[in-house]
């Protein structure tokens, strides 16, 4: 067995030296009858045969650059620099653990110190964290982060939130008892929520651009929150969009919370993705997950740490700010290196690259007899009404390797209002003639 | 003549000379690395984009227009600086890394090739099922490996890492106390005092008071301290087995069903899974919930603190309470229960209680596909000598230590050896001084001051991974720098290491009274102050 370096010699000295006779001498603490008892799975194998068997399973998917591909929905097709994956494959940054002994951890302290603080940049914000599991979860435990701030127990949470986002939130939020509020489904951006704000408010929680491609202008929200006592989070599912649009911390965000798969992650079935959470200085306190600050050594040179453990559950236990203890380390490295590589020149461009791509693809498919553009400003996401079902179409089209998005009915089932709804996804890696194709196989599909 | 430790004569004109400081700063493979905010400016990229065509924008007048503050540097600029910084980490690639509850095993690179096959890294979650066949198949593979080895009956494969799994079981077991209509009565929730600090956490969150079970004097849940704790607002009771002082609970049957016989349920932490895993199934010991790291026993890489993934198996009790998504199989497909109202559909008879959603998608499919890769390449026979190996390396170094140091608690040990610092008493050093001299031998130190049930804890896990060869170097390390402690004439080399890593002691007080947590420009800086 390859990664076992034992062998039957060592094993017999080493219980020797234990002064036991077997290896089962060890396990004397387990039920006799409960021990080795059969367990029917298959036996070891050697690298080939592991890779015949998961490439075979890995050839019946469909890749997202293996033909036309507009699904987007929380998750991004970018292209990502083949630098990104060789530094996050050294051995040095896969194969080490959470920094607890910094003097032999600078590596990843400095990284994290580096991804706070282009995290911070790109949402307008004072701080970052070193990351959540992903935006859904950070999105939740900002909901729970408001709660202890201004000691409300009601959430509202926009009617352009992405469904799934909406749902982890709930789960957590009910979970102590608070009250969670949805607004009713918004395809065009424009509700009403301020009107929904009151003094028992903990926060607002908007998404922009929304799950329909909105762009929204936070501002009046904010205000309107602050002048309540309540807290606006600012949910962004597409990174990529604030190369672009104004930052969230610009318009009066009390917390961000975002995905971060964009830059430097691959789509991966949907995980491991990175959540982005970010805030104003006064709430560092109350902020959930690992934080890495700057120190000095006995030398007094200049290095990092990890800080204000005393919010952690290693720590603080059932009073921490959270449970939460693994993050995405090696997503955040992958973000800070696509970042750090993008620059600021880099991710503006890029931005409007895929605006650029979504603005072509949303008025080709608007020539399209009988389908309707939905939003007003969008980013490089879009909604457009179909003259049927969204899921037909799209089922349709997938058999034509054309990949067209998602049926705004997957993520609201419960909607009828959502049926003929499609949501389309493009970026830079979206190709004229993929626009073609999209444009030509969505004209034969609603003509059949 | 003096002689080096490999018995090679030294040239003592040319050794003792005081190590010269350098211009830069740097000693020789140590290179200061600056940060990329102090080194890059914001003109700089890496990458070539075409020239955007200058449409009008359609964002609504939201256009960013302030400086966002993102320096860029060239490629190989960009590969200096995080080579460089890798230089400063240790890694399981370069050496043990004992940390005690952390399972840092060897990570196949078979594991990274096959995440990588564009059919399952480059593949979205929201793609039509028809077009995503080979992954559903995968998790739903991976599904079976885990319930046979744990011997339970349903998984929930969406928690993102341990602590996710934690809240998963918790949920679940906060949504079957209110299906009873008992959410008022049970609030409390039991946990050893030696439970790693997610399991209070998690009960925090689920709203349950916690209530702490003290440690027997092996180091074991105390039967009858737990016994006079139970009553009928017991929900649940949250136990590691193998436990955080690398013992197995002998009385989790009696545990299992004095919980069980009050109403509670009983979540098992599977942290230390590696133990037993292919031995025994925690299924046949009365459990109803338990997480399983995959980053820990099924050897994804931890990556300096990241990604996990924390698939939570269930009992037939919870498993209806279990959350969406999950795959079922139709008979000829494939196919995702995403929504609560479709889980209720799909579950017959008293099923369909599912709490909701825990994630945006499926689940860390990245680290699914690495799992698997391992379980198909050791096979069950290798996984149960993993467990095995694991367990003997251990023992192994607890008896080779037990020459000079001494052990929390009398007897065997599961996959990790526990140590309290009694040894070092009136030594002038301290579990922390003797961790960080164990750095400048060149291993990463043990977990310490954890469990908080052992005073000045250290807590060895060297994992299957370690060859005899170097864990008799370690054990030789270890023993030579108890030897070096005892003799109280060396506490100041003590409280002065680490000397050779690339930084000497960091001020954590410091870090924490006046945190800074960003780069800030110098001008900004000033400013503020």
């Amino acid at each position: 067995m390859r990664y076992l370096p034992l062998n039957e010699a060592d094993r017999q000295q080493m219980l020797k030296v234990i002064g036991v006779n077997q290896i089962d001498d060890l396990f004397t603490d387990v039920p006799a009858e409960l021990l080795n008892v059969e367990i029917d799975l298959p036996t070891h194998a050697g690298e080939l045969g592991v890779e015949r068997t998961l490439g075979a399973m890995a050839a019946k998917n469909r890749a997202a650059s293996a033909g036309p591909f507009f699904v987007g929905g929380g998750a991004y097709k970018h292209h990502i620099p083949a630098t990104v994956d060789h530094i996050i494959q050294r051995s040095e940054f896969l194969t080490s653990y959470t920094p607890y002994q910094p003097e032999i951890a600078q590596g990843t302290l400095q990284y994290l110190f580096e991804f706070q603080t282009q995290v911070a940049a790109i949402t307008g914000m004072d701080v970052a964290n070193a990351s959540m599991y992903d935006g859904s979860t950070a999105c939740a435990e900002a909901a729970l982060m408001a709660r202890r701030i201004n000691k409300r127990k009601k959430v509202i949470m926009s009617g352009g939130l992405h469904p799934h986002y909406a749902s982890v939130t709930r789960t957590n939020s009910e979970l102590l008892g608070d009250e969670v509020v949805p607004a009713p489904i918004d395809v065009d951006g424009t509700e009403d929520i301020i009107n929904q704000i009151d003094d028992k408010t903990a926060c607002v929680i908007v998404q922009t651009p929304d799950v329909f491609g909105n762009v929204r202008d936070l501002a009046p929200i904010a205000k309107a929150a602050h002048e309540k006592g309540a807290l606006l989070i600012a949910v962004v599912t597409e990174v990529m969009s604030l190369g672009a649009v104004k930052s969230p911390g610009s318009m009066g965000a009390d917390i961000v919370v975002g995905e971060g798969q964009s830059i430097g992650n691959g789509l991966n079935f949907g995980g491991p993705y990175v959540g982005l959470f970010a805030t104003r200085q006064k709430y560092v306190r109350q902020m959930p997950g690992r934080l890495c600050g700057e120190t000095v050594d006995a030398e007094g040179k200049r290095g990092f740490v990890l800080t204000l453990s005393t919010r952690e559950q290693h720590i603080r236990r059932d009073k921490a700010t959270s449970n939460i203890c693994t993050n995405s380390g090696l997503c955040c490295l992958a973000f800070s290196v696509h970042m750090t590589l993008l620059g600021e020149v880099g991710l503006r461009r890029l931005a409007m690259l895929n605006h650029e791509a979504a603005s072509k693809t949303a008025d080709a498919l608007a020539q399209v007899q009988g389908v309707e553009l939905v939003n007003r400003a969008f980013f490089n996401e879009f909604t457009v009404r179909l003259p049927k079902p969204a899921t037909q179409v799209v089922e349709a089209l997938a058999e034509k390797n054309i990949l067209a998005g998602i049926p705004a009915s997957r993520l609201l089932p419960d909607i009828g209002a959502a049926e003929n709804l499609l949501i389309v996804a493009a970026t830079e890696c979206v190709s004229d003639e993929d626009i073609q194709k999209f444009v030509g196989g969505l004209s034969e599909v609603l003509q059949s | 003549m003096s002689m080096n430790n490999q018995g090679r004569p030294t040239k003592s004109d040319s050794v003792h000379v005081d190590a010269p400081v350098t211009f830069t700063g740097n000693k020789a493979l140590q290179i200061s690395e600056a940060l990329i905010f102090e080194t890059g400016d914001f003109a700089g990229t890496g990458v070539d984009f075409p020239e955007p065509a200058g449409i009008s924008s359609r964002l609504g007048g939201l256009e960013r227009n302030d400086t966002i503050g993102l320096p860029g540097l060239s490629e190989p600029e960009a590969m200096r600086h995080y080579v460089r910084l890798s230089q400063k980490n240790y890694a399981i690639d370069m050496g043990p890394f004992p940390l005690g509850s952390c399972t840092m095993k060897h990570n196949p690179r078979l594991n990274e090739k096959m995440a990588r096959l564009p059919g399952f890294g480059d593949v979205h979650p929201l793609q039509p099922e028809s077009t995503v066949q080979g992954a559903l198949e995968l998790i739903d593979i991976l599904a079976h490996w885990l319930k046979t080895l744990t011997g339970m009956p349903a998984v929930a494969m969406s928690p993102k890492a341990g602590a996710h799994g934690e809240l998963c079981g918790m949920m679940a077991i906060k949504k079957a106390i209110e299906a009873r209509g008992e959410a008022e009565i049970r609030t409390r929730v039991l946990a050893p005092e030696s439970a790693h600090g997610t399991n209070p956490a998690t009960a925090a969150q689920c709203g349950f008071r916690v209530d702490s079970i003290p440690a027997d004097d092996t180091g074991r849940v105390d039967l009858e301290a737990f016994r006079a704790k139970l009553g009928p607002d017991v929900a649940g009771i949250m136990v590691t087995n193998p436990n955080t002082c690398g013992l197995f609970e002998r009385d989790i049957r009696a545990i299992a069903d004095a919980v069980h016989e009050v109403g509670g349920y009983f979540y098992c932490d599977g942290a230390n899974f590696n133990a037993i895993a292919g031995k025994a199934r925690p299924g046949d010991l009365g459990i109803d919930a338990m997480h399983i790291n995959l980053h820990k026993t099924f050897s994804t890489p931890h990556g300096g603190g990241g990604p996990g993934s924390g698939p939570t198996v269930f009992s037939q009790a919870l498993a209806p309470f279990a959350p969406v998504p999950f795959i079922v199989h139709d008979g000829t497909r494939f196919k995702l229960v995403e929504t609560r109202k479709a889980a209720n559909s799909e579950a017959d008879g008293e099923g369909g209680k599912s709490f909701g959603r825990m994630t945006a998608f499926h689940g860390q499919m990245g680290m699914f596909v690495r799992a698997l890769s391992y379980m198909l390449s050791h096979g069950v026979d290798g996984v149960r000598k993993a467990a095995e190996d694991a367990v003997l390396n251990a023992n192994y170094v607890q008896a080779r230590l037990r020459e000079e140091m001494t052990t929390a608690f009398d007897g065997i040990c599961m996959h990790e050896a526990l140590f309290d610092d009694r040894f070092l008493k009136d030594t002038g050093v301290e579990t922390i001084d003797f961790a960080k001299a164990m750095i400048d031998e060149g291993y990463h130190p043990m977990t310490m001051y954890f469990p908080l049930v052992v005073h000045g804890a250290m807590l060895i896990e060297p994992t299957e991974s370690e060859s005899k060869r170097e864990l008799d170097q370690f054990c030789d390390a270890l023993l030579s720098l108890a030897r070096k402690a005892k003799s109280g004439e060396m506490a100041d080399q003590f409280k002065a290491a680490p000397v050779y890593a690339p930084m000497r002691r960091l001020d954590e007080t410091a870090a924490a009274r006046k945190p800074v947590l960003r780069w800030t420009p110098p001008e900004q800086k000033q400013a503020a102050e």
